[in-house]
């Protein structure tokens, strides 16, 4: 599919930085012209999928991992988190409601937020190479200026 | 994140300020539950209205206070909750086991 503009952005998985990786994606979201209501279902997801790179990529390491926002044709916002990190053993098991490795901090709930606020969402992983989440999500076009 | 509390008859009020996400929740679950055991309510309330985005991190915040209030047989309310924090958290069938109270109309950010 036509890629119209895109981002890449890296940084080291610390988790200060959980809220600068949702905001810069909701920035460059932002010439899509969402709504509000978009943009906080982009910064959720993109939080969520950040932060499960930072808990479960990199548990004992600090390590890479990127971001890449892209604008494809038909107002679509492609989103893809990567890391280098531990992997996943059993991704079906991972993306299981209330299903969690982490602390009381953690509600297992990641995944199910990234897939209902998401059109699409892919993950796969490879033990002792890494995680990649691919999300999809289009932006309506709204009548008015442009 | 902050947090502002106040007592009445037994009933908790704790107000949460600031987003609320993996990076700081372990310290905002530490500083509820301070407050709860400090004062041990009958009913406590978390104010939602200064948290204008949270992601799942939230959810775990309020399961571990909903299960620390039934631990003391008391409730949880949550109040005044922001449109983004409300869809996260009816996302989680939380809305099903914890009662939403006073919506927050605002939709700024």
């Amino acid at each position: 599919m036509k890629c119209e503009n895109q981002m890449v952005l890296e940084f080291p998985s610390k988790s200060i930085n959980e809220s600068f990786a949702r905001a810069a994606a909701a920035c460059f979201a932002a010439q899509l012209d969402p709504t509000l209501d978009e943009l906080g279902d982009i910064k959720t997801a993109v939080s969520e999928a950040v932060t499960n790179a930072i808990v479960h990529g990199y548990p004992d390491t600090i390590g890479t991992i990127t971001l890449r926002c892209r604008i494809l044709a038909g107002n679509v916002l492609d989103i893809v988190v990567r890391d280098k990190g531990r992997g996943i053993e059993n991704v079906e098991q991972a993306l299981q409601p209330m299903f969690t490795t982490g602390g009381a901090e953690r509600s297992g709930m990641g995944f199910t937020i990234m897939e209902s606020f998401m059109n699409e969402l892919k993950v796969t992983s490879r033990p002792g190479r890494g995680t990649t989440v691919h999300m999809k999500r289009k932006i309506q076009k709204r009548g008015g200026q442009s | 994140m902050q947090i502002t509390s106040f007592l009445q008859d037994k009933q908790l009020t704790i107000a949460l300020s600031g987003e609320i996400d993996h990076h700081g929740a372990k310290a905002t679950l530490r500083m509820v539950e301070e407050k709860i055991d400090q004062y041990m309510p009958t009913l406590c309330i978390l104010d939602f209205r200064a948290v204008p985005f949270m992601d799942s991190s939230g959810i775990a915040v309020v399961i571990h206070t909903l299960r620390r209030m039934n631990e003391l047989g008391g409730r949880l309310h949550l109040t005044k909750v922001p449109p983004q924090p409300e869809k996260v958290l009816r996302a989680a069938g939380i809305d099903r086991i914890v009662k939403l109270e006073g919506r927050e109309l605002s939709h700024e950010m």
